[in-house]
């Protein structure tokens, strides 16, 4: 249980900084003195991290499950055609910036939070879909011939060897595909979705700078703990397989 | 029984296996040799049906298996396979329970099996049933992969140089191992080996491949007396032939029987009635014996055999 410690003290900070922001006007009364209002109140702290998470989880739900579906396809007989190509623009899409995705969404989708739920899902799939490449393609083809050849059907290769062996380094790739979504789901403030990217771009409007680490911290926290939830997570995983080296 | 007729097998214009006729009767031990890349995997895996044939036509108990299911082929066959294959997530008790668990077997007949085979392979349960494989020895990890072959008890093995990359000591174990279980359970097995010595030991008949093609089908004793063609006898080992045919043959063919058994005391190396004529010479020639006593299962002295005898007949 230990291991879920960080996440759980993280998690608890972020709600608790969620919920009571105005306690710690005195702190940004100092930071940023001479303005009336120091605390963002146009939306509660509370709906824009609901919000954000919803937009993550959502685009990282739908990413995951079209990757992996798109992973297992083309790494089976019938789809391998497809192998090199969508390996390709596993890779070379993640070097397209999310900036670009979404600037290519408004003027198809307008705005709001459809273009920015696109350009995450869009973006958050290519770490998935590598590194679920990468985890089907590295499992030992005598694992694969071993299970058939004793009498597995294909679909349950794939459940109880291929993505068991694989799920390690597919759970990497959506840790990383969550943890820059986070980040990208803060832009859509500026295309009209409600994140807690609308604190730090009201912050940048109108130069109050208490806005804008407010929405930065927030962010930040949200960020941490999504990231030690993901590093228990792989460690509950690597435990219970031991020392197995997958 | 297994037949293949006239079967081929292509890899785009590399021909792997070329018109291969080969019958394996019910309970025999059929070794494939021959050198690397020629056709002995491709051979076994059209059996079990991991890959379709490019020509010809494979039956097992006189049924084409094309028409038959292949998982439910496949459950029937055990198959070891080269490089052990077992699967690193699993401990090694549920990597033996594999195909139990896939027919559904209840929780304690699959308990009560795995404790069997892994007994029968000496494995002690208690030690290693909860490791898992990458926590082996090679030679722990292929034992599990020929008890996971062997757990449903399915009546053709096949078996892909299943103590390659062995040393000498773990691989002798293995083999009589195997000749002890084959004993006990006659299965129909395809062994594949590089390793003439292993097939002259464990074969009933051996089919020596080239090139994708059978160049000879017959028992070891035939192989080395009459080999097919210089490929065959350059892989016995031309002169060595006469000591090769010597371990074939157990000391109770050229033994003199005593009238009745003898109760005598055995020494710590006591020659047996199955223990090769080789071995006997071998004994002989070490401790300066003209002759020795041979000794049955219960350890009563039943004959002897002579130097003499040996040199005479022996081949
Ligand atoms: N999947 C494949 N694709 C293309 N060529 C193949 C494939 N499998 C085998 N071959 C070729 O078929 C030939 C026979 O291979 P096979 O694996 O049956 O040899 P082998 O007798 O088992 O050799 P070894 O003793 O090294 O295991 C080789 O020339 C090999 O390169
Ligand atoms: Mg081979």
């Amino acid at each position: 249980m230990r291991v879920w410690l960080p996440a759980t003290l993280l998690a608890s900070l972020l709600l608790a900084l969620s919920a009571g922001m105005p306690v710690l006007e005195p702190l940004f009364n100092w930071v940023q003195p001479g303005k009336q209002q120091v605390i963002y109140e146009r939306e509660s702290f509370l709906f824009l991290l609901q919000n954000h998470l919803m937009l993550v989880v959502v685009s990282a739900a739908v990413g995951t499950l079209v990757a992996v579906a798109g992973g297992i396809f083309v790494t089976r007989p019938f789809g391998r055609d497809f192998l090199p190509l969508v390996g390709q623009v596993a890779s070379i899409g993640q070097t397209f910036p999310p900036v670009a995705v979404l600037a290519l969404a408004v003027p198809v989708l307008g705005f709001g939070e459809a273009p920015i739920l696109l350009a995450l899902v869009l973006y958050g799939l290519l770490p998935i879909l590598r590194n679920t490449l990468a985890g089907l393609e590295g499992i030992d083809p005598s694992v694969r011939e071993a299970a058939l050849g004793m009498g597995m059907s294909p679909v349950l290769v794939l459940v109880r060897v291929e993505l068991p062996l694989a799920g390690r380094v597919i759970l990497a790739g959506i840790r990383t595909s969550v943890t820059i979504n986070i980040a990208t789901a803060a832009i859509g403030s500026t295309i009209g979705a409600r994140t807690l990217g609308d604190p730090v771009i009201a912050g940048l409007v109108n130069g109050n700078t208490a806005y804008v680490l407010q929405g930065a911290i927030l962010i930040g926290l949200l960020a941490l703990t999504t990231d030690s939830l993901f590093e228990a997570l792989e460690r509950s995983w690597d435990r219970r397989l031991q020392s197995v080296g997958v | 029984m297994i037949e293949l007729k006239n079967v081929s097998r292509h890899f785009g214009n590399t021909i792997a296996v070329d018109g291969v006729n080969l019958t394996i009767e019910t309970g025999e031990v059929c070794v494939l040799v021959g050198s690397s890349g020629c056709g002995k995997s491709t051979t076994l895996r059209m059996i079990n049906r991991l890959l379709p044939y490019s020509a010809g036509e494979i039956l097992v108990d006189g049924e084409d298996i094309t028409t038959m299911n292949p998982e439910q082929l496949r459950l029937n066959m055990g198959y070891v396979i080269q490089g052990t294959g077992l699967f690193p997530h699993w401990t090694v008790a549920r990597n033996i329970a594999m195909v139990p668990t896939l027919l559904n077997w209840p929780r304690e007949r699959i308990n009560a099996r795995v404790d069997e085979l892994m007994t029968l392979l000496d494995l002690d349960p208690s030690a290693h049933a909860n490791k898992y494989p990458q926590q082996l020895s090679g030679g722990q990890a292929q034992r599990v992969g020929v008890a996971r072959a062997l757990a449903a008890d399915p009546n053709i093995l096949l078996m892909d140089e299943p103590f390659g990359a062995l040393d000498a000591i773990t691989r002798e174990n293995l083999q009589l191992e195997m000749l002890r279980i084959q004993k006990q359970v006659r299965k129909t097995t395809v062994f594949v080996t590089h390793d003439i010595d292993e097939a002259l030991k464990l074969a009933t008949r051996i089919a020596v491949m080239d090139q994708g093609r059978i160049i000879q089908h017959d028992t070891p004793e035939n192989i080395l007396r009459h080999p097919a063609s210089d490929f065959v006898e350059n892989l016995i080992g031309k002169q060595d032939r006469g000591l090769k045919l010597m371990s074939l043959r157990p000391v109770r063919d050229l033994m003199a029987n005593h009238t009745e058994p003898r109760q005598s005391e055995p020494g710590e190396h006591v020659l047996r009635e199955e223990d090769s004529v080789r071995l006997a010479l071998s004994v002989m020639l070490w401790q300066d014996l003209r002759q020795v006593a041979v000794f049955n299962a219960q350890e009563q002295e039943t004959g002897v055999i002579t130097r003499e005898r040996i040199i005479q007949e022996g081949v």
